[in-house]
């Protein structure tokens, strides 16, 4: 089974992906789908990229929940900070975090997270020290901002992947 | 496009609003290139584009064609999908190439790399 289907979440989102372009569940759209997911999961073994292995299901709706609402949030804070820039400009700055995780399927969804979210903006990350710098435009409240993305988003992506 | 007249009034006026605040918010994230003083702030503006713009730009585009169709339409999430995956490669290589640049500079504002490390690039990455 492993050897036929090296990556059946990967083949998995193909299909979805091929039904979604062509708009269309008919059978025939289907089996090419298919197809074309079993053989590009194969192509992708000569890259051994990192296996995800999803842990609990529950955590990732409520994850997705928090992202939501934080990107609705942080949009408007840095909306509100560019148009005051003229009169106080920002206090922006880098905060450092220590990131526990290892899993590079993990941190390939936080980069996408702090990155989607206005105001954080992923600039290095260690990964022998595991430490992760990050810029941030509004350092209203410094401290605050490791803790938040520990609790919030590494804290459950610790959870799912780990 | 003569056939976007045949929207409906009930359909067009949220098309119309999520448009206009979609493009309105891409349009202040832009103006922020201006506005803000720093590179690493700048880094933040067309965030705003990249997240908010676009989900309120393809739900009105998810809206008028599911109208007109009469179907479902939701492929535009997929470039919802496809710009949050990949704009944080272009931000961290913007990033990093400017916190490359400010540390061989000596800027002031810029946090060094941890002491007693070696300056070897197989262990640091993105």
């Amino acid at each position: 089974m492993r050897y036929w289907f090296p990556y059946p979440l990967l083949s998995l989102a193909l299909l979805v992906l091929w039904l979604l372009v062509n708009q269309s569940f008919s059978p025939g759209q289907v089996i090419l789908g298919s197809i074309l997911g079993i053989s590009f999961a194969w192509v992708t073994v000569n890259l051994q990229p990192d296996k995800a292995k999803l842990k609990t299901f529950n955590r990732i709706f409520t994850l997705a929940g928090h992202v939501a609402v934080d990107v609705l949030r942080s949009n408007i804070a840095v909306m509100r900070v560019i148009l005051r820039a003229r009169t106080q400009p920002a206090n922006s700055g880098f905060v450092r975090i220590d990131i526990g995780l290892k899993d590079e399927n993990a941190l390939a969804i936080l980069a996408c997270i702090l990155t989607a979210t206005p105001g954080t903006a992923w600039v290095e990350f260690d990964r022998q020290t595991g430490v992760l710098l990050l810029h941030v435009l509004d350092l209203e409240n410094g401290d605050n901002w490791a803790k938040l993305i520990k609790t919030r988003y590494e804290a459950p992506l610790k959870e799912i992947f780990e | 496009m003569s056939h976007l007249t045949d929207l409906p009034a009930w359909a067009a006026i949220p098309v119309c609003i999520l448009l206009l605040l979609g493009s309105g918010i891409t349009l202040i994230g832009s103006l922020g290139l201006i506005r803000l003083k720093t590179f690493y702030g700048r880094l933040h503006a067309p965030t705003l584009g990249a997240s908010a713009g676009i989900i309120l730009i393809c739900l009105a585009s998810m809206i008028t064609f599911a109208v007109l169709q009469n179907r479902w339409i939701v492929h535009e999430i997929l470039i919802i999908v496809f710009v949050v995956v990949t704009t944080p490669v272009t931000l961290m290589l913007l990033g990093q190439s400017a916190l490359y640049r400010d540390r061989i500079e000596e800027n002031d504002g810029v946090p060094r790399k941890a002491a007693g490390q070696q300056t070897d690039t197989t262990g640091m990455d993105i």
